[in-house]
């Protein structure tokens, strides 16, 4: 028999610690949610502040008025801004028209064809092209590219002008700063952001059925059409509408290459205007009334973009949830 | 490319011609769409370099910048000390809310409605054009203190530096291993000092390297500073008192104007500008290159 000695029951720890610790972890926690919420009071505090003080030019119009007249006169207060979101939209389908292959093309290279070293190059090169501010971009464009480009407008509408329907659309040109020359810049300054979505969504691709069709004797160029495409295709769409929302929004290298002129055109070679590119060209001599306007022409575009880059990220959400469910 | 490597039929006699065809057009039309992208890259380049190069001199750098478009000769000192000051005041206002958001979103809310809500926002808040922000920061801002200054500039670029940083900031601390937070846990840390002597740290150069990148794309900014910031041609360090101007605005406001004399600022103002873009750039590639935990 020996004596066990009993143990003592342990004494409760407290794990709670300190009152004064406990306190920090709360205050921390507090301080952490503030600073995530700030997101949220911006994107709230853009949508009130502004629309408020925009008010009365939408108010002198209408907000179907404002949105869908097409005469643009501050001197005679009147508000029409759809030529401004004609020339929005056109200049940036256009740019996505030209951008969107031109990224898919150069995603592709740089995950399909380009050896290592070569690939790092590229994406240096890609990378570069986003660093570059657009006012850089708007600069080059309106000193260097328009003086050089307009007689090739000139020359392309002479050669078209006996088409029907392309005529109207390349018409004659008396200057290089028109809706086309926009496009241009604008799609130069999408390709690295739809190329770097692009890429990231062909990476998603699994190995196995590019394997797979390389097995069933594919080209590469059959291999891409039939195995990264199909499977890439909604992280694409949602990759040109990203591209998309931020050509909306893109303001001074567009200011300085459209022309300014406030009315609307079906030729791509005659000047025009954006939402956002006039709001930069009239700020500075813009007062009253007429600045009201200007502000609720950010209203819109904010509402538009806002709605573009949602719907963007849901879709590219979308296909990355699909594309990790084939996997498993 | 080890799909490349094992491609069966890796002498590609067998093609029918047709085959063959289709694969070497698509090689040659992907590899011109590289060409696309790279030449508008280097006309910038050779143009910036070269009309630039020509315009700066130690003049342009430090002196005032002229009244009249038409006047020769150098200075664009204050948009540089503008650019600089402006920039780095929103980058003290975006960076630490910024990365305290990330704290939030990536130790406490994690994949609460909240979180993810917050985290779409962000995105969603990358997308807002900058002369948005712009216009949101002069109504906010500039007409209820009554005039334009540099420090609603640094507002307006630090709402557009904050969704960046905050989903940079997120990913970097996503690759911060879990037993870190364990170990420190278990050692009896509080999650407040966790996260602020153990998680913060680890992911430092990270996160640095993010704030930087973020840094540099606001310098280049232009429309939000135009709306906000006003204009000026002399020295102006105070960003609350008076209207201010950076290298952005110069090139804007020089880039139109018909005369020789503006348009050799506005190229020699581009080349300041590219250069300071890139130095933040290539320091930003620098510390992430060191940067240890996303390579295990």
């Amino acid at each position: 028999m020996t004596a066990t000695a009993t143990p003592e029951a342990p004494a409760e720890v407290d794990l709670g610690g300190e009152a004064r610790s406990r306190r920090a972890d709360w205050g921390f926690r507090a301080l952490v949610t503030a600073a995530g919420l700030t997101v949220l009071a911006v994107l709230g505090l853009i949508l009130i502040t502004t629309s408020l003080r925009a008010s009365p030019a939408f108010q002198d119009e209408g907000l179907i008025g404002f949105v869908t007249g097409t005469r643009w006169a501050p001197n005679d207060d009147v508000f029409g801004t759809f030529p401004m979101l004609y020339g929005t939209l056109v200049t940036s389908v256009i740019a996505m028209l030209i951008a969107v292959p031109v990224s898919i093309g150069i995603a592709l290279f740089i995950t399909e064809v380009a050896h290592r070293r070569s690939r790092k190059y590229i994406v240096t090169v890609i990378d570069l092209l986003a660093t570059v501010p657009s006012v850089v971009f708007g600069l080059v464009a309106v000193l260097v590219v328009v003086p050089a480009i307009t007689p090739a407008y000139q020359w392309f509408a002479d050669l078209v002008a006996p088409v029907p329907g392309l005529n109207a659309i390349f018409d004659d040109t008396n200057t290089g700063r028109n809706y086309f020359t926009a496009s241009l810049v604008l799609a130069i300054m999408a390709i690295p952001i739809i190329t770097s979505i692009a890429r990231e969504v062909f990476a998603t691709v699994p190995e196995t059925d590019k394997q797979a069709a390389y097995a069933l004797g594919a080209t590469r160029w059959e291999m891409v059409k039939g195995a990264i495409l199909p499977h890439s295709f909604g992280g694409l769409v949602g990759a040109s509408m990203l591209g998309l929302g931020r050509a909306m929004g893109e303001t001074i290298a567009v200011a300085l290459v459209i022309g300014g002129a406030t009315s609307m055109s079906a030729n791509l070679f005659a000047p025009g205007n954006t939402m956002a590119a006039i709001i930069a060209q009239q700020w500075g001599e813009s007062s009253g009334l007429h600045q009201d306007a200007l502000i609720a022409i950010g209203v819109e575009l904010f509402a538009i973009t806002v709605i573009i880059n949602f719907l963007a990220r849901v879709v590219v959400r979308r296909a990355e949830i699909k594309m990790k469910g084939a996997h498993s | 490319m080890t799909s490349l490597n094992t491609a069966p039929d890796l002498t590609g006699r067998n093609l029918s011609k047709r085959r063959a065809f289709a694969n070497r057009s698509a090689t040659v039309l992907i590899g011109l769409c590289v060409l696309i992208a790279a030449l508008p890259l280097v006309l910038v380049a050779w143009q910036v370099i070269t009309r630039g190069g020509s315009a700066l001199s130690l003049g342009f750098l430090t002196e005032e910048i002229p009244r009249n478009y038409r006047t020769e000769g150098p200075g664009m000192g204050p948009a540089i000390l503008g650019t600089l000051a402006i920039t780095g005041m929103a980058a003290l206002i975006a960076i630490p809310i910024g990365v305290l958001g990330a704290v939030y979103l990536n130790e406490y809310g994690q994949n609460k409605p909240l979180a993810r809500f917050i985290r779409t926002m962000a995105d969603v808040m990358t997308g807002v054009p900058s002369i948005v922000m712009g216009l949101f920061i002069y109504v906010a801002y500039v007409i209820v203190i009554g005039e334009k200054v540099g420090f609603g500039g640094s507002l307006a670029l630090a709402c557009l530096m904050l969704p960046i940083v905050i989903r940079s900031a997120e990913e970097m601390l996503r690759l911060v291993p879990e037993e870190l937070r364990q170990a420190s846990a278990g050692l009896g840390a509080r999650k407040w000092r966790t996260t602020m002597s153990v998680v913060l740290p680890s992911a430092s150069s990270g996160i640095t390297s993010g704030a930087l990148l973020a840094v540099a794309r606001a310098a280049g900014e232009t429309a939000p500073i135009i709306v906000t910031v006003g204009l000026t041609y002399i020295y102006k360090p105070d960003l609350f008192y008076g209207e201010n101007t950076t290298l952005a605005a110069q090139i804007y406001r020089n880039a139109t104007q018909p005369f020789a004399a503006s348009q050799e600022r506005a190229w020699g103002a581009a080349l300041t500008l590219i250069v300071i873009v890139f130095l933040f750039t290539i320091v930003s590639r620098i510390i992430a290159s060191r940067f240890a935990i996303d390579k295990r």
